[in-house]
């Protein structure tokens, strides 16, 4: 049984790593060894999504870094903070969005340190809509494929569904929510920056 | 994906020009959060690309094409679950409507790729916690029904 326990420890630990073990060898498999068309697809996959990650996240973590060092947390606070205007601070939230590039999981750590610098959550909540539904460079992609009625209509409908989403997501959390992730880096950062 | 490195680029070296020490101090930072996550994010890549290898544009082609409840929900669930880059899914999705997928099938599958991600959770969840990573997906495809619908009426 504690061998039980203990394997699985460290299948907890270590799945990421199992995983991109397996994918690699079904990959393997497919390439060199027998008709395995499923393990070369998941690798040509996983080689596609570490691109894409390494292509943007780097860019995306400087930013946070320069952000966290640079700007001070009363700009953050009166721009976007409880006591912004609504509508500028849709458009500051939008525009920040609409320049960045990538998945979604790239805007969690900008989402985290704007949140920590003192932007309203809805604010936060809206910045993430943005950045999935509405990147400039997105649309355009979006309009070669799909039309231009298509893609205007999905953009200004989607706008005020996940402006929706951010002020719903503020009322349903408590009032001095504090997100856990990441925090004892980003701390640090304030304190040296007071 | 260009502009976002010149934006970086420039913001970077504007800020040795300002303060060589505080660059240093925000490279470190950005690293230390990289890295944090990094591992996590590795092991639901590795899980994606085998999910994604399991359905084939083929598959999706057949399940998603035509009008109708059956489509339109798997279309939700799929967009829902997957984590398909931009380039690869609206081409997607044009080549799903030349099969004859709908509009609603269509704006679910787009939207809840966009806005819904359930592989994504745990990275989600690490940074914000489990609590508001449910409460924003859950209100995120809640939020896609609701753009589905109003597609379907805006486009009829």
């Amino acid at each position: 049984m504690n061998d039980f326990w203990r394997t699985l420890r460290v299948v907890g630990k270590t799945w990421p790593w199992l995983l991109m073990t397996a994918v690699a060898a079904f990959w393997g498999y497919g390439r060199f060894g027998g008709d395995f068309a499923f393990g070369l697809r998941a690798g040509e996959n996983l080689c596609d999504f570490l691109i894409e990650m390494a292509s943007v996240l780097p860019a995306m973590f400087l930013l946070v870094g320069l952000f966290e060092v640079w700007v001070p947390r009363d700009v953050v606070e009166q721009h976007t903070g409880q006591r912004a205007g609504a509508a500028p601070a849709v458009a500051w939230m939008v525009l920040l969005a609409t320049v960045q590039a990538g998945p979604l999981y790239g805007a969690f750590p900008v989402a985290i340190s704007l949140w920590r610098k003192g932007c309203a959550p809805r604010n936060v909540f809206i910045y993430l809509g943005a950045f999935s539904a509405m990147k400039i460079p997105m649309l355009t992609f979006e309009i070669a494929f799909l039309g231009w009625s298509f893609s205007l209509a999905r953009t200004l409908i989607t706008l005020p569904v996940f402006i929706t989403i951010g002020f719903v997501m503020e009322r349903m959390l408590p009032v001095a929510y504090s997100p856990p992730g990441i925090a004892s880096q980003l701390q640090v950062g304030n304190r040296v920056q007071a | 994906m260009t502009l976002l490195w010149i934006i970086t680029g420039v913001t970077l070296l504007a800020s040795l020009v300002a303060d060589r020490r505080k660059t240093r101090g925000a490279v470190a930072k950005g690293l230390r959060i990289f890295l944090s996550i990094a591992p996590l994010l590795c092991g639901v890549l590795a899980l994606v690309s085998l999910v994604l290898s399991a359905i084939t544009p083929e598959m999706l082609r057949q399940v998603l094409s035509g009008s109708g409840s059956l489509p339109f929900f798997t279309a939700l669930g799929i967009g829902s679950i997957a984590l398909i880059p931009g380039f690869i899914a609206y081409p997607l999705a044009g080549l799903l409507r030349q099969n004859g997928a709908s509009t609603p099938v269509l704006a679910a599958f787009i939207t809840s790729l966009m806005m819904v991600g359930v592989v994504t959770l745990p990275v989600e969840a690490k940074f914000f916690g489990w609590k508001v990573a449910f409460l924003r997906n859950g209100l995120a495809l809640a939020g896609t029904l609701v753009v589905a619908a109003a597609m379907a009426w805006v486009l009829a």
